[in-house]
């Protein structure tokens, strides 16, 4: 199935939860946080919130900024 | 006539800091100067962008808020980049989310890219809503005296009009109306964007802003960390300068050594 990942196109090879993409990326535990379809998804919503084919995906995270 | 003031704290949502300068974290060269130059400034509250992550690259850099750190600092996320109220209001929830129930951000919408002017009509979309969903909003503005009072009406904790455009150094261009929104407003103002040297922070705290929130200023000066120093300073002054009250300017001389007790 393929998710749309911060505006691009991700193949996930099997069924995911938010935590496990997280984990995939190496971004687990790292500073970030992440939006499904246009709804925030809480850090501790991460294991149980699962992906299907065609999820649009934010993940962000704080870089510089005036 | 006494314009001689008395001094009270700088509070931002129910918080009192000791530094009136605010600055951001962008521009720099890196992690390391960024540090430093927000160390030298003093400043408590500093602001941030929020975007994407770059996928599959990067994992070993620092991270921002691994160098500034939200437990010594006062983070404040910001909305810069975005052109309507929608991405404002999407990036203002992803900040709440990522700082960990964090209410505090600053709302920017820009309007073009050449002048990276406000779009307050968006502006104001967006203030409605957040404030609603109890975000303290500290906006940035036009220096339009009637869209500051809008948004102080809104709910915005603070107003902070540009004193230039962003990232121009050209300082305060319009004094008049900056002078118009502090008289009326009743929440903090602060000059946002446009400051290009001490002197123009000095400028602003005299005037009476509660604060100044600054980064091109510092992180584009020769040596950054230095002029994190005299910004620090600037803004000091400027405040008790205006506690102070300065001296009534007059067209003709007035001797300062008396004129009693001259020789000859």
């Amino acid at each position: 199935m393929h998710i749309q990942l911060n505006g691009e196109t991700y193949a996930l090879s099997g069924p995911l939860s938010v935590a496990g993409l997280l984990e995939h990326l190496q971004l687990a535990g790292r500073r970030v946080a992440v939006e499904l379809n246009f709804e925030i998804v809480p850090r501790s919503q991460y294991e149980t919130t699962h992906l299907k084919d065609g999820d649009a995906l934010e993940v962000v995270h704080a870089i510089g900024g005036g | 006539m006494n314009l001689a003031r008395t001094d009270h704290p700088f509070t931002i949502a129910g918080k009192t800091y000791s530094s009136r300068l605010l600055v951001g974290t962008g521009k720099y060269k890196d992690m390391e100067e960024t540090r430093l130059a927000i160390e030298a400034s003093g400043a408590e509250i500093v602001t941030v962008a929020v975007r994407r992550t770059n996928i599959g690259q990067n994992k070993d850099e620092p991270n921002l808020l691994d160098v500034i750190s939200p437990d010594r600092y006062t983070i404040l996320p910001n909305t810069a980049g975005c052109y309507d109220a929608e991405s404002a209001i999407r990036t203002c929830r992803l900040a709440r989310e990522l700082l960990g129930d964090h209410t505090l951000v600053k709302l920017e919408i820009l309007a073009d890219q050449k002048t990276l002017f406000p779009n307050v009509v968006e502006t104001l979309k967006a203030a409605k809503v957040l404030v609603d969903e109890g975000f303290d909003v500290m906006v940035y503005t036009s220096d339009d005296p009637i869209i500051a009072r809008e948004l102080e009406a809104i709910g915005c904790i603070a107003v902070m009009p540009l004193a230039g455009l962003i990232g121009t150094g050209l300082g305060i261009c319009n004094p008049y109306n900056l002078r118009i929104i502090l008289e009326e407003a009743k929440i903090p103002v602060l000059v946002d964007a446009g400051v290009g040297t001490a002197s123009d922070a000095t400028i602003a705290m005299e005037m009476g802003c509660a604060a100044v929130l600054m980064n091109s200023a510092i992180a584009n000066a020769q040596q950054p960390i230095l002029m994190a120093q005299a910004m620090r300073h600037a803004i000091e002054a400027g405040r008790l300068a205006y506690l102070a009250g300065r001296m009534p300017k007059k067209l003709y001389a007035s001797a300062s050594s008396p004129l009693d007790g001259m020789i000859g």
